[in-house]
């Protein structure tokens, strides 16, 4: 009996022990409940999404994903990301990357070519597949699309007699000017005209390189290495927008992000805003002070013989060179950026897909009847000179952004502005 | 006489070893970071994971010493650091001299005043980043409420109305600390010098100035580099508060944005170096000032 038992727990733990050894021995193969993870968003609304996804993944694969939260800033992203490429870290398998970073990502990414078959990857808009490839190699797979937008209240153009929204800045405006002081005339003092992100980080960077195309300014620096930003149409169009600072925009948009701007809209506290699209589900929430009493439509041009402007932005999926489960991510990858995840992120978020053809769905334009509207955004999207500058972009970027930003708080004259940018540029792609 | 030099030599030959693990740490976690910061210096070094780093001599140092966005940033440190250590200073001192008295509760008010030092300085700042937003902060509706302003105010927007607002932040962080360490200087005073003095008919404020005063000034001078070296380091306050803005940069947040954001060991160990000597400066005067005075 004292033998039996013995031998019993001298099995035990000899099994123990192999199943350990074996543990250790077993090469992490796809679907032997690796773990992979994942750096991206893990707050709000997005983040649950992104949750549900990947817990339906790992329930489906065997796997598990743990998801490692990003700053909300996406300059504070980028950072905390070079850290950990810098280290090359094989913490982290996947990540979501913005669409500007493709320069910087390139040497730490994965060509996902590997794991997407040409006709897939066809199914994307080519703009930001083409954005997306450095040097013949597929950074990162796109997964939700954006574009500058003008969101502004039905209710209240209507109220003031507008049937339009408007065309130009110079409407903008003079409607917004109206209707503030009509609102504020009747009690509502906290009323602004017009909201957007004059903080100096990336968000500053998306509306000024708007102001300036809209009025025939450039994107900066060309795609063949002009650097442009120092000229006429730039420096009017920086001008338009320090005059909006405490007018018809707050003393404090200079330091306002899009979560500040959406804060006062959705509140009902101003009459436009130029936002992302993520704003249009959260403000249609039946708990919104503005649901139902708004619609987006393209950002206006600079005067008559401007353009109109949306800065390309978005978000894309990328596997890390550094991670020992590469194979195990990207299939994470494929399963986050399905065409039926991406529908369902449409529906459910409003967020733009980055599949064209989901444009046409019937489910999607039921929730989103506006997204009709988007494909010929998009289309126009501008983008920010990431490709050019590479991996220096974010300093173009952040010099460009503290400038506008001092424009705004009236601590420069535009004209010293894009002298300064303009400076920046020359040292950085000669 | 010979065993006595053997001793003497034994006991030198001991204290040497005693030392040894001492010096050793402080070059494995001082001097070799240092020395490395140096090298670093002298190259452009990209830290992108792709591009080899190649020697630039001194360039790195010129290109930050004839940036106008870092003297701005040495400006906006100064300024902070002489505004918050001096309030900080007088402010630390009264809250000391109050809790050095005797009275009911004293030691409770002790702790309580210790409270906004042992809140994180990330979560106090965003809470007073909130309270000082423009439309919905408490400061702003307050102050419109009892009509103290026409409108309401974006404090955090300009660097005329963010400074002062980041210095009194700090100002009602820090002035704890100030005060606990004079206390402890407080606590080293003899209760009969006090007695005497009354006795010669000194009145309180003479007795603040005659002894108080000369008493504690060890105390406040070591407290008083703590702070400025503190001080001039700040990084976390105007990250939080007004993180970003290119004219409300500290030199710390100047050092930042090149290594962390622009990746460039090379230009921002430059910075770094620089900055170590303007530290420097500091610590040599108050050490020259100390030596001056207690001799």
């Amino acid at each position: 009996m004292r033998s039996q038992i013995h031998s019993l727990r001298r099995n035990a733990i000899r099994c123990f022990g192999s199943l350990l050894i074996a543990s250790l021995i077993t090469p992490t193969v796809f679907g032997a409940g690796t773990t992979v993870r994942f750096a991206g968003d893990s707050s709000g609304t997005g983040g649950a999404f992104i949750k549900k996804l990947c817990d339906q993944w790992a329930q489906k694969t065997g796997n598990k994903v743990e998801i490692i939260s990003r700053p909300q800033d996406a300059s504070a992203t980028l950072q905390q990301y070079q850290q950990y490429w810098a280290a090359k870290s094989a913490d982290v398998d996947a990540y979501q990357i913005d669409v500007i970073w493709q320069g910087i990502v390139a040497p730490h990414a994965v060509d996902l070519k590997k794991y997407y078959k040409d006709d897939e990857v066809k199914a994307y808009f080519p703009r930001i597949i083409e954005n997306n490839t450095v040097k013949g190699k597929l950074v990162s797979i796109p997964w939700f699309t954006d574009a500058g937008v003008l969101y502004y209240r039905t209710d209240l153009l209507e109220k003031y007699g507008y049937k339009e929204p408007p065309k130009t800045w110079e409407e903008l405006d003079e409607m917004a000017k109206k209707i503030q002081e009509g609102e504020r005339n009747s009690g509502k003092r906290d009323f602004q005209g017009f909201v957007f992100q004059g903080k100096a980080s990336e968000s500053v960077t998306c509306n000024a390189i708007e102001w300036v195309y809209s009025y025939g300014g450039g994107v900066i620096i060309e795609p063949d290495k002009k650097v442009t930003i120092n000229n006429p149409n730039a420096i009017k169009a920086l001008q338009t927008a320090k005059s909006w600072v405490g007018t018809i925009s707050p003393a404090g948009v200079v330091t306002y992000g899009e979560e500040e701007a959406r804060n006062v809209w959705q509140a009902g506290n101003a009459a436009f805003m130029r936002n992302w699209p993520y704003a249009y589900a959260l403000g249609q929430d039946p708990k919104s002070a503005v649901a139902g009493k708004f619609d987006v439509t393209v950002l206006p041009k600079g005067g008559d013989n401007g353009k109109n402007a949306a800065c390309l932005g978005g978000w894309n999926l990328m596997v890390s060179t550094y991670s020992k489960a590469q194979d195990v991510a990207a299939d994470l990858v494929r399963y986050l950026d399905s065409s039926d995840a991406q529908k369902q992120r449409a529906v459910e978020l409003s967020l733009l897909p980055t599949l064209p053809a989901l444009y046409a769905d019937s489910d999607v334009l039921a929730k989103n009847p506006w997204f009709k509207n988007m494909l010929e955004v998009l289309k126009n999207a501008i983008a920010r000179p990431s490709t050019v500058t590479g991996a220096d972009y974010n300093q173009i970027s952040t010099a460009f952004f503290q400038s506008v930003n001092k424009v705004l708080s009236g601590g420069q004259s535009a004209q010293d502005a894009v002298k300064e940018v303009e400076k920046v540029g020359k040292r950085l792609v000669r | 006489m010979a065993k006595e030099i053997d001793l003497l030599e034994r006991q030198r030959r001991l204290a040497w070893y005693l030392i040894v693990p001492a010096v050793l740490v402080v070059f494995l976690v001082i001097g070799y970071p240092l020395v490395q910061v140096l090298v670093y210096s002298v190259l452009k070094y990209k830290l992108d994971g792709v591009t080899p780093p190649s020697f630039v001599g001194l360039g790195n140092y010129q290109f930050v010493l004839t940036d106008g966005d870092f003297w701005l940033a040495v400006t906006n440190t100064l300024i902070f650091a002489v505004c918050s250590v001096t309030l900080e200073a007088v402010l630390g001192l009264a809250v000391a001299l109050v809790a050095n008295s005797d009275f009911k509760g004293r030691s409770f008010l002790r702790i309580a005043i210790l409270i906004p030092w042992a809140i994180p300085t990330v979560v106090s700042s965003k809470i007073w980043a909130w309270m000082f937003n423009d439309i919905y902060g408490v400061v702003n509706v307050i102050l419109t409420n009892f009509h103290l302003i026409p409108q309401k105010i974006a404090f955090l927007a300009q660097p005329i109305t963010a400074l002062p607002v980041i210095i009194a932040v700090d100002v009602w962080k820090t002035t704890p600390f100030m005060a606990l360490l004079l206390l402890a200087g407080l606590g080293l005073i003899p209760a009969d010098l006090y007695e005497a003095a009354a006795i010669d008919g000194a009145t309180k404020v003479r007795q603040f100035f005659s002894l108080t005063l000369p008493l504690i000034m060890p105390t406040l001078l070591v407290a008083l580099i703590f702070r400025t070296l503190d001080a001039l380091r700040v990084f976390d306050i105007f990250y939080v508060m007004v993180g970003g803005q290119g004219n409300m940069a500290t030199m710390a947040i100047y050092n930042q944005q090149w290594l962390v954001s622009f990746l460039d060991a090379g230009v921002g160990s430059a910075c770094s170096v620089i900055i170590l000597v303007i530290i420097m400066v500091f610590v040599v005067l108050y050490t020259r000032f100390s030596k001056t005075s207690f001799q």
